[in-house]
């Protein structure tokens, strides 16, 4: 299991008052993402474990394209990750920011 | 004095030489193999009837194991390259060279025998081209062909797998080449005649059905959440704007997942009737939730799809049928069909380079076309407007006058940035070129052309290349949808988003598309027993779909 640590500069504020969201699941290929309110509204902290060891770059650029594109200042995320294609990746990063956004159910 | 029927004799010679085999136009199949080594020549040129699903099977192993002293050097012309016997005939020098169109299943072996000099190729056609050349320069002195029965004149039922047989009977037995059909049984009356009878030469019963492959069977609890986005993506952004009305599918799981988000996110839109309601398209099992909804006036089919037989019977308003009943396809009509009269085809490839040619052929993988050459280009002798068609027209040449400017087919490719095994959708230079190069061929085996293709979908946006006016707009849009790929990593992020201005790029969020609806729960079926709910059970999946 590799462990990283993104600490980066978000512009945009994520929205909403929930508290947490929880998207994906651990499998292989899937992951799971845990979206929850951070300290600094304008940073986002990410966390990943992963199985799939040496592909930190790939990371930072997805991570980078995430920030970039999606409201996520404000927020810490943390995944697990069951060896998932970048895309697969993007798609649960924009489903949490999304779902916190939303009301509690 | 020229002799003029020297081509009829020739087949009164073969037909003199097969009834010593023969009570009538009946062999008995027991003696196949030397009644093939009878009726053929060597270096004949033969069609064994190998079509995207139905096979010859039983005369292609009576073809495999002829005796090469005898009969060799075959020129095969056929559609499909399937059964592992379609190869075999190579390896022991039966036949030499080959005119093909698909290989699907035997696309790495057709490889390995392309490199060690075991097949003469002449060339990888679409259907169309093949069939238009059996009457050209390729018409067959002999046709090997599969039917499900025939009555004791030869008239032959070919039931809803009709596929290529009209066709190659058309130019085999009208251009004096000999006919020979196997079949599942022998009958008193026909349910209907595919075949006249006096088109065919020999019948031999070989008491059971012939093999058919189910290759358009989508099974839904494979579908991911990202082909769904994608899905979703095409639906919004293409579909709707376009009110694509006419059009055709490929087998992949990206367009399956088009077809089960018509009822509900489609519903959602509000586009029924107003998108998908005429088709060119094998009779895919995911589309039966969009038919059950009356999404669906009327589809014309490639081919038929196995378990599909009694759904299709059942819906005469929607799918063309005989007087029995049943499903009557035609390959080669329904790829006429899909190239003048649809005005989008939608598919998936392996590799899309960064002008946007693409292609299936990888080094060690050579699957051949299919039809998506067919469909997926522009008929540049189409000559009937359809609002698609002059919106894409308008689009791509913004300053001829309207009465001049044809329109434009929206030719689309839809895939994941990456693919199966990880393999990126984008490259530097696709495998087709490095083939092409190694085989010291004159023609690279490209599917769809980059000045054909329209659109390009994958999960990080649709780029429309119709607005692109120059190649360097074009790399650009290829590489701001390409994910993170290599190739859309090196991507000038500046112009990227200057071309997302234009809308020459969109994004899902561009597009009003909320990430958590790309969710399973979007999908009208999620299980191939859905299909067959939604059916009333007259879909019977394969057993080997069925996990319940």
């Amino acid at each position: 299991m590799e462990i990283l640590h993104f600490d980066i500069a978000a512009p945009m504020p994520a929205g909403g008052t929930r508290k947490m969201a929880l998207v994906g699941v651990v499998a292989s290929g899937n992951l799971e993402v845990l979206v929850e309110r951070g300290d600094a509204a304008d940073r986002c902290a990410i966390e990943i474990s992963t199985a799939a060891h040496g592909f930190r770059d790939l990371w930072d650029a997805v991570v980078a394209d995430f920030v970039g594109r999606r409201a996520a200042g404000g927020l810490r995320i943390a995944i697990n990750d069951g060896g998932a294609r970048p895309d697969t990746v993007s798609l649960r990063l924009a489903q949490g920011v999304r779902l916190i956004e939303e009301p509690e159910a | 004095m020229r002799q003029w029927n020297t081509r009829k004799q020739m087949r009164e010679e073969r037909i003199a030489a097969g009834r010593g085999f023969a009570t009538g136009k009946l062999v008995d199949p027991e003696t196949l193999v030397d009644f093939l080594e009878a009726v053929l020549r060597p270096g004949d040129r033969v069609c064994l009837e190998g079509d995207n699903q139905k096979q010859a099977d039983v005369l292609a192993k009576g073809l495999a194991a002829m005796d090469p002293a005898r009969i060799h050097d075959l020129h095969m012309v056929q559609s499909g390259v399937v059964l592992p016997e379609h190869l075999d005939v190579f390896d022991s020098g039966i036949a030499k060279r080959l005119d093909f169109s698909y290989s699907g299943p035997q696309s790495a072996r057709i490889a390995k025998m392309l490199f060690g000099g075991k097949i003469e190729l002449g060339a990888i056609h679409t259907y169309l081209e093949l069939f238009a050349r059996y009457f050209v320069d390729l018409t067959p002195q002999v046709a090997l062909i599969a039917a499900v029965s025939a009555d004791r004149h030869g008239n032959l039922y070919t039931g809803p797998n009709t596929e290529d047989t009209p066709t190659v009977v058309e130019a085999t037995s009208f251009g004096s080449g000999l006919v020979i059909a196997q079949v599942g049984e022998i009958v008193d009356t026909l349910p209907r005649v595919d075949i006249p009878g006096d088109q065919v030469h020999f019948v031999l019963d070989v008491g059971r059905p012939f093999y058919v492959e189910p290759l358009f069977t989508r099974d839904p609890a494979a579908m991911t959440e990202t082909q769904i986005l994608t899905a979703m993506m095409a639906i919004k952004g293409l579909y709707q704007p376009y009110g694509v009305r006419r059009l055709n599918h490929g087998i992949g799981f990206n367009t399956a997942a088009i077809e089960l988000l018509l009822p509900t996110y489609g519903e959602k839109l509000g586009l029924k009737g107003k998108i998908c309601t005429h088709w060119a398209l094998n009779p895919h099992p995911t589309l039966i939730p969009a038919i059950e909804a009356g999404w669906v006036e009327q589809v014309h089919c490639f081919g038929s799809e196995v378990g599909m037989e009694d759904y299709l019977a059942a819906r005469p308003d929607i799918f063309f049928t005989g007087p029995d009943g049943s499903l009557r396809s035609n390959r080669a009509f329904s790829q006429t069909a899909g190239l003048y009269a649809c005005d989008m085809f939608i598919g998936s490839t392996l590799q899309i380079d960064l002008a946007g040619h693409s292609s299936t052929i990888t080094a060690n993988r050579i699957a051949g076309f299919g039809g998506a050459p067919n469909m997926g280009s522009d008929a540049r002798g189409r000559r009937h407007p359809s609002a698609p068609w002059l919106q894409a027209g308008a689009e791509a040449d913004p300053d001829t006058a309207t009465p001049l400017r044809r329109g434009r087919k929206l030719v689309v490719q839809i895939g994941e940035t990456f693919g199966e095994g990880n393999a990126p959708l984008f490259v530097e230079k696709l495998g087709a070129l490095e083939l092409a190069e190694k085989l010291d061929l004159d023609l690279a085996p490209i599917m769809v052309y980059a000045d054909d293709t329209t659109h390009i979908v994958t999960e990080e946006g649709i780029a429309n290349l119709l607005l692109c006016r120059n190649a360097d707009e074009r790399e650009q849009a290829i590489r701001g949808v390409a994910g993170f790929t290599e190739i859309g990593r090196g991507r000038d992020k500046a112009m990227v988003e200057r071309l997302r201005e234009r809308k020459i790029i969109q994004r899902p969020e561009d597009l009003g598309i909320d990430p958590l609806d790309a969710n399973r729960n979007m999908l009208a079926a999620r299980s191939i027993k859905d299909l067959m709910l939604a059916s009333g059970g007259l879909y019977r999946p394969p057993s080997r779909f069925r996990n319940w």
